[in-house]
């Protein structure tokens, strides 16, 4: 085996643990760890493909924002260190469905992949900075992804409106009837 | 000797190769080398700069600070650190054991892991990677997490407090960060440190944009959480905040990575808006780089302990509202003034220098506009005579 094979299997063997434990655990914060190791694997897995971008962002995003406001919202919201609520909720059949049906799409997905049956790694045929470029090129451009990249725009930023609208205090009638 | 590092790598290579290893398991086991060797020298240069910055504050509260322990007191972060390791390391009761010992490993490793993408010299860089500016960002974030888990896993209410002023803190200043990190992106055309660095050959990027420099500077600063936004270890409200139960070495981790961190912002610093290793006769001696760089990063590094000195630490509320009302719609407009500028530019340095110039200019204005007309609405209301509270009206419920 090649030294890449080897940090291959290791690395998808950590994610696939820490994805396991995410759904095993019992303590909230201990979950999100395991969910930032299955993320790290992921971006790790990135970088084996040389996709550096992708991998970067997974990092920045997934770990740095994500996990980070679900670790807050936990601290925030539960009692500090003891926490052991149930484990499943009424709705596990769904989302166990749910997640096998995501499954077999992607393995569906996988096996019309024409590298399936290759049997050593080939070379990228571009340069990863021109990749890079044409990425950032592909979602300004009209004719490929500029529609999905301004819907996901406008939905993020309905979202950023509309969680100030609810955080924000009602007009108390105490102030209002402070005013001259 | 116009690559000492390069010749290294290759001799080292050639001498594995030469003992029946694999080239491929060779040049792995090189970059683990190298990595090694980067990151024992970063966290090895923390002596230095504890020290440094301990002589420096001295002097800036006359005082003389360490100087018992070897010549100027140089020796005195290796006696502080001899007595740390001896410390017994004892986890609290109630904490999460696993957590809390994890979670100085986590700040220290964004601390150093941040200097593989720092370009030294030219052809000095642990690695140079097209997504250089998301990774500090990226890596960055590693180290807020490890701040909120050791808050959380410490059981203990001042901890929590700390965790929770640093999230509030390091997450929202991360937002005018990654939008500065945007012009020396743009200015460049890439986000390789390399690249940036090169592209500050004609001039540096501290002249075409000077407020997203010194907007980036701040958010460092809030970044590093020193004074004045050393909210998150406040010693005299939380009792030092996130970091309270941690003792021995698992608290000196937390003290490494923040006086690495220190000199991190100037070595950020230098690379995005000074130019880097760029100077005067560095393409005939690309060893001179070395130089220039750390001259230019000690220079930011100072200025950082200056203003640590020399400002009181900032409320809270305060804090937050620099942050969201002033540096984040500060740092949105510079992205939109030097997009726009940028694409107006002639080809020629002259002119694009005093069309981004022009742009800062109007940034500064624009600021300077908004805070006059803020400051006047406050002065306004203080100014108003003072009327009677109110009676109090309990609602009949």
């Amino acid at each position: 085996m090649t030294p890449a094979q080897i940090v291959f299997l290791l690395i998808a063997a950590a994610t696939l643990l820490g994805a396991v434990l995410v759904v095993v655990s019992h303590n909230l914060v201990h979950a999100a760890l395991w969910l930032i190791l299955s993320l790290a694997g992921v971006a790790a897995l990135f970088v084996l493909l040389e996709a550096a971008l992708l991998a970067v962002v997974q990092v920045a995003i997934y770990i740095g924002a994500i996990a980070i406001l679900i670790i807050f919202a936990v601290m925030l919201t539960r009692r500090v260190m003891a926490d052991s609520g149930p484990q499943t909720n009424r709705n596990w059949w769904a989302a166990a469905l749910a997640a096998l049906m995501i499954f077999s799409g992607l393995i569906v997905v996988f096996m019309q992949l024409p590298a399936l049956g290759a049997t050593q790694t080939v070379p990228l045929a571009v340069e990863s900075e021109a990749l890079v470029e044409d990425l950032g090129r592909a979602l300004v451009d009209v004719n490929r992804f500029v529609v999905p990249f301004e819907v996901a725009s406008v939905l993020l930023l309905a979202a950023l409106i509309g969680s100030i609208v609810v955080a924000r205090p009602p007009d108390s009638p105490a102030e209002g009837e402070a005013a001259p | 000797m116009s690559d000492p590092f390069g010749q290294i790598s290759r001799f080292l290579l050639d001498l594995l190769t030469g003992w029946g290893l694999e080239p491929g398991l060779a040049a792995f086991l090189l970059k683990l080398l190298g990595a090694a060797a980067m990151g024992t020298l970063a966290l090895l240069s923390t002596f230095l700069f504890i020290w440094g910055e301990r002589k420096l504050l001295a002097r800036i509260q006359i005082r003389l600070g360490p100087n018992r322990t070897g010549p100027f007191g140089i020796l005195q972060t290796v006696a502080d650190f001899a007595k740390l390791v001896t410390k017994e390391l004892i986890v609290p009761s109630g904490a999460d054991r696993v957590v809390f010992v994890l979670a100085p490993i986590l700040v220290v490793m964004s601390a150093v892991a941040v200097w593989a993408v720092v370009p030294f010299a030219p052809r000095f860089i642990g690695t140079d990677i097209n997504v250089a500016v998301l990774y500090i960002v990226a890596i960055g974030s590693i180290g807020i997490l490890g701040i909120m888990l050791a808050g959380w896993s410490s059981n203990n209410k001042f901890a929590l407090l700390g965790a929770f002023r640093a999230a509030a803190q390091l997450v929202s200043y991360e937002v005018p960060m990654v939008l500065t990190l945007l012009i020396p992106t743009l200015l460049s055309g890439s986000m390789g440190t390399v690249a940036i660095v090169e592209a500050q050959r004609q001039m540096p990027f501290l002249i075409l944009a000077p407020v997203p420099a010194l907007l980036f500077f701040i958010s460092s600063l809030a970044e590093n959480g020193r004074a004045p936004f050393d909210l998150l270890e406040a010693e005299s409200e939380i009792a030092t905040g996130f970091n309270v139960e941690y003792g021995g070495l698992m608290f000196g981790m937390f003290f490494v990575a923040e006086f690495l961190h220190a000199f991190t912002v100037g070595a950020l610093t230098t690379t995005l808006f000074l130019g880097g290793w760029l100077g005067p006769g560095v393409d005939r001696y690309p060893i001179l780089g070395v130089v220039y760089f750390f001259g230019k990063s000690l220079l930011v590094w100072f200025t950082v302990i200056w203003v640590r000195m020399s400002l009181p630490r900032i409320r809270i509320d305060q804090m937050l509202a620099f942050n969201w009302k002033f540096l984040t719609p500060l740092g949105l407009a510079a992205v939109i003034v030097f997009a726009v500028a940028d694409k107006l530019t002639p080809p020629d340095v002259l002119g694009r220098t005093l069309i981004l110039l022009a742009g800062n200019g109007l940034l500064a204005v624009g600021t300077l506009a908004a805070l006059w007309g803020y400051a006047r609405i406050k002065r306004r209301a203080a100014a108003l005579p003072v009327r009677s509270t109110p009676p109090l009206r309990v609602s009949p419920s």
